[in-house]
C-alpha cells in the first residue's frame, strides 16, 4: 500500500467510509468547516444538511434503531455541538448506537474563551458511553474506528468525537485498519453455564412465571429466540416500552406493555409473579412503580450485557451477564433438558387468573362525551390502515402512550421512541431518519402538537432531500399529558398547557405543511378518519402532515400513579381492578 | 444498612481527562469519596488511583460495576484493610519557639516522624503512617498551636508478593 499524505479532514471521511457510515445527518460551521470540503467529494457517504443540531442528532437515532447500524450526526463546536446534547442525552437513556462528530476550535485556543468554544466533551461525559478529543491528526482512523466499535457493542450507546480544527487541516498518513486500543474495554457476551442451568432449573418450577422483556432484546436482535423460549415454555410475555414490536403483539402469549400506562394483565401479572425473567430490561421506575412494591413474591433472573444494571434497582437471584441473543440461544436447550427431565410446573392456573384480567380489564377507552374525536380512536384506525410492516416514531406524551397501546406492533424495529429520556420533539426528526434507512418502509411520525412544534422544521429536510414521511399529529390543543396530571393531581387548574393550537388556531399546522414543502391534510371527525389516513397513504413523493383536531381531555388509562404501588393501578379514573382472593 | 469504608485500588489508563470521569461518576451517582490520590505505576501507561468511599455493601458493588464502564478503567481491587498496607502523609506546621520546641520535637520523636523545615517560630513536621497514627500525632501537636497542615490521600497495596497490575496487563495483553 502506498501512503500518500493527506489531511486529517480527509482522513476522517476516508475512516467514515470504511466503517461503512453511509449517511451523515449535520449541519456545518466554522470549526468543522474543514471536513465539510472532502464530505463534498465523498461517493459513499450522503450528507443530510438539517435544520437543527438536534435534528440531526434524533435522526441518527432513528437511523440506527431501524437499521440496527450506527447513526452518525455532525455539528460545528460550540452552539451546533451543544444542540446535540439532548439526543445525546436521549441516545444514552435509550442505548441508541450513535456517534457524534464535532467540531472545535484550534488546540492553541482550547481553554481561552474562544469564539464558539464549548467544551463538549466535558459537558458530554456524564451523556456518552465514551467520547474523545483527537489531539493529532494521526489519531482519527482510530478514534473513529473506536467510536464505532464503543456506539455498537457491549450495551450500545452514544460516542462523542471531538475534533479541533487544526487537527483537521493537519497532515497525516492514512492506515486502515487501525488498531483498536481499548485496553479496559472487554464486554462479557457468553453468560456462565452455571447461571443457565440454574436459571432453568427456577424457569421449569416456577408456578407463575412472567418474560419481563426489555429494550436489550431488540438491541441483541434477539426476538426469534425470544419467541423460541416463550412457546417452548408457555410462559407469559410482557414487552416494555422499548420492547414493543420484540414479541407479536398478536401472539397469545403476549399480555401487552407493564408500567405506568400498561395493560391491567400485564401489571398485574408482574405484581403476582413467582418468578420474572428479566432480560435486556433495567427494572425502571416507570416499570416497577413503588420499587419495593414491585413484583414482592417473585425470584428474579435477569440477563442483561450491562452488569451495572443487574441488582441496580432489584437483587437478582439469578444474574447472568451476558449477550440476551447468547442467553436465550443457551437458556432453549436448557428448558428442554429440564422439560425431558420431566421437571415442568403445570401453568393452566396461572393462565386462567391471567385471561381472567384479560377478559375484565383489557385496554379500551370511551368516546369523549362531548362529541370531540377521539385520540386514541385515530392512532388505533392508523395502525390498522398503515398495517404491521410500518414504522411509527412517536414523541413523547399522551400521543406516545396511546401509540404504544393501541397499535399491534408484530414486528421488531417498527416502534421508534424516546423512551428513558422522554424527549419532546424526538419524532418527526426520528421518522425521518428511519425513513433514510430503510427508504421502502412506510414511516409514520405519531406527534402531539406540543412535540411537533419542537422540531417541525425537519420536515424542510424531509422535503428538499426526498424524505417522504407522514406525521400524524394527534392534536389537542394541549400539552396533553402534563393538563392531564393537572386533572388529575392538580385539581383541574391548568396552568400553562394550553398551546392555544385550538383557540387560535397557531400555527395552523395545515398551512405551515404547506409551507414546509409537506402535503398539509386536516381531520376533525371520527368519520373522515379513514379516509384521510387513505388520503396521505396515497402521496409517496412528499411529506405529509395530518392535522388530527382531537378533543383535549382525553386520557391516558390505565395509569399507575407516580410514586404509587403498581397494586394500586387504575384501569380507569377510579376504577381498580379486584382481584380473585381479594378483600 | 451499615456504612464502611472501603479502600478501592483502580487501574486506569494514563490519558488526559480520565481522573475527570472517574471523580465525576463518584459525584454524578451520589457516592461521596472521603480521600483519593493519584500517581504513576510501574508501566507508564497505567496510573492508580485510591479512593476511599463510604457507603454500604450493595452500594459499593454498583460503585465497582460503574467504574468498570469507563473505557479507561483498567482493574478494580477493593483493599481489605487487614490485608492492604495503608499510609497517608501528613505536613503539618505547629508553633515552636524557644518554650516549647523541646516539647515538640519529643512528640515528633515518639512517633518517628521527621521535621522538614525549622524556623523561628515554627516548625513542619512529616510524618507517614496510617491515619489512625496520624490522627493521635495532631492530637499530641494540637496543644502547641497548628498554624496550617496538609495531608494527602491515602494509598495502598495488598499485602504479600501478588500484584495487581501485572495481573491487569496480562489480561490486557490477553484480549488485545
Amino acid at each position: 500500500m502506498t501512503e500518500v499524505a493527506i489531511t486529517g479532514a480527509q482522513a476522517l471521511v476516508r475512516s467514515l467510509e470504511q466503517v461503512g457510515a453511509d449517511v451523515v445527518f449535520g449541519i456545518p460551521g466554522g470549526a468543522i468547516l474543514p471536513a465539510y470540503d472532502p464530505l463534498y467529494d465523498s461517493t459513499k457517504v450522503r450528507h443530510i444538511l438539517v435544520r437543527h443540531e438536534q435534528g440531526a442528532g434524533h435522526a441518527a437515532e432513528g437511523y440506527a434503531q431501524a437499521s440496527g447500524k450506527v447513526g452518525v450526526c455532525m455539528a460545528t463546536s460550540g452552539p451546533g455541538a451543544t444542540n446535540l446534547v439532548t439526543p445525546i442525552a436521549d441516545a444514552y437513556m435509550d442505548s441508541v448506537p450513535i456517534v457524534a462528530i464535532t467540531g472545535q476550535v484550534g488546540r492553541s485556543f482550547i481553554g481561552t474563551d474562544a469564539f464558539q468554544e464549548a467544551d463538549i466533551s466535558g459537558i458530554t461525559l456524564p451523556i456518552t458511553k465514551h467520547n474523545f478529543l483527537v489531539q493529532s491528526a494521526d489519531d482519527i482512523p482510530r478514534a473513529i474506528a473506536e467510536a464505532f466499535h464503543l456506539a455498537s457493542t457491549g450495551r450500545p450507546g452514544p460516542v462523542l468525537v471531538d475534533l479541533p480544527k487544526d487537527v483537521l487541516q493537519e497532515s497525516t498518513v492514512f492506515a486502515w485498519p487501525p488498531r483498536l486500543d481499548l485496553p479496559g474495554y472487554r464486554p462479557v457476551t457468553r453468560p456462565p453455564g452455571k447461571q443457565i442451568r440454574e436459571a432453568a432449573r427456577l424457569i421449569a418450577g416456577a408456578r407463575r412465571p412472567v418474560l419481563y422483556v426489555g429494550g436489550g432484546v431488540l438491541k441483541a436482535r434477539a426476538t426469534a429466540e425470544l419467541r423460541q423460549l416463550a412457546e417452548l415454555t408457555g410462559i407469559p410475555v410482557v414487552t416494555t416500552l422499548m420492547a414493543r414490536g420484540a414479541f407479536p403483539d398478536s401472539h397469545p402469549q403476549h399480555l401487552g406493555m407493564p408500567g405506568m400506562h400498561g395493560s391491567v394483565s400485564a401489571v398485574t401479572a408482574l405484581q403476582k409473579a413467582d418468578l420474572l425473567i428479566a432480560l435486556g430490561t433495567r427494572f425502571d421506575d416507570r416499570v416497577t412503580g413503588k420499587l419495593d412494591t414491585f413484583a414482592p413474591h417473585a425470584a428474579i433472573i435477569h440477563a442483561d450485557i450491562d452488569p451495572a444494571e443487574i441488582g441496580k434497582n432489584r437483587v437478582a437471584d439469578v444474574p447472568i451477564v451476558g449477550d440476551v441473543r447468547e442467553v436465550l440461544l443457551e437458556l432453549v436447550p436448557a428448558m428442554e433438558a429440564e422439560f425431558d427431565a420431566d421437571h415442568r410446573a403445570d401453568l393452566t392456573g396461572w393462565w386462567r387468573q391471567i385471561d381472567q384480567w384479560r377478559e375484565t380489564y383489557p385496554l379500551g377507552y370511551e368516546e369523549p362525551p362531548d362529541g370531540t374525536l377521539a385520540p386514541q380512536y385515530v392512532i388505533e384506525r392508523l395502525g390498522k390502515i398503515a398495517g404491521p410492516e410500518t414504522i411509527f416514531a412517536a414523541g413523547v406524551g399522551q400521543h406516545q402512550m396511546w401509540a404504544a397501546q393501541f397499535i399491534g406492533y408484530e414486528n421488531p424495529y417498527t416502534w421508534l421512541n424516546s423512551g428513558g429520556a422522554g424527549t419532546m420533539g424526538y419524532a418527526v426528526p426520528a421518522a425521518m431518519g428511519a425513513k433514510v434507512a430503510c427508504p421502502d418502509k412506510l414511516v409514520w411520525a405519531i406527534d402531539g402538537d406540543g412535540c411537533f412544534q419542537m422540531t417541525n422544521q425537519e420536515l424542510a429536510t424531509c422535503a428538499i432531500e426526498g424524505i417522504p414521511i407522514k406525521v400524524a399529529v394527534i392534536n389537542n390543543g394541549n400539552l396533553g399529558m402534563v393538563r392531564q396530571w393537572q386533572t388529575l393531581f392538580y385539581s383541574e387548574r391548568y396552568s400553562q398547557t394550553d398551546l392555544g393550537t385550538h383557540k387560535h388556531r397557531i400555527p395552523d399546522f395545515v398551512k405551515l405543511a404547506d409551507a414546509l414543502g409537506c402535503v398539509g391534510l386536516r381531520c376533525e371527525t371520527k368519520a373522515d378518519v379513514d379516509a384521510t389516513i387513505e388520503k396521505a397513504m396515497a402521496i409517496n413523493d412528499q411529506p405529509v402532515v395530518v392535522d388530527f383536531t382531537v378533543g383535549k381531555d382525553a386520557m391516558v388509562w390505565p395509569m399507575v400513579a407516580a410514586g404509587a404501588s403498581n397494586d394500586d393501578i387504575e384501569a380507569a379514573r377510579d376504577i381498580r381492578p379486584v382481584y380473585e382472593g381479594d378483600e | 444498612m451499615t456504612t464502611t469504608t472501603h479502600t478501592l485500588s483502580v487501574l486506569v489508563e494514563n490519558k488526559p481527562g480520565v481522573l475527570t470521569r472517574v471523580a465525576g461518576l463518584f459525584a454524578r451517582r451520589g457516592f461521596n469519596i472521603e480521600s483519593l490520590a493519584v500517581g504513576p505505576t510501574e508501566h507508564p501507561e497505567v496510573s492508580r488511583i485510591t479512593i476511599l468511599v463510604r457507603v454500604e455493601g450493595t452500594i459499593l458493588e454498583q460503585v465497582t460495576k460503574q467504574l468498570n464502564k469507563l473505557v479507561n478503567v483498567l482493574k478494580i481491587v477493593e483493599l481489605e484493610e487487614k490485608q492492604a498496607v495503608q499510609r497517608e502523609l501528613l505536613l503539618v506546621k505547629v508553633r515552636a519557639d524557644e518554650t516549647n520546641r523541646r516539647d515538640v520535637l519529643q512528640v515528633v520523636e515518639l512517633f518517628k516522624a521527621k521535621v522538614a523545615d525549622v524556623g523561628p517560630e515554627a516548625v513542619t513536621v512529616e510524618l507517614t503512617g496510617r491515619p489512625d497514627k496520624l490522627e493521635a500525632m495532631l492530637k499530641m501537636l494540637e496543644p502547641y498551636g497548628i498554624r496550617e497542615m496538609v495531608q494527602s490521600g491515602m494509598v495502598a497495596l495488598g499485602r504479600g508478593s501478588r500484584s495487581m497490575t501485572q495481573a491487569a496487563l496480562r489480561s490486557v495483553d490477553r484480549s488485545a
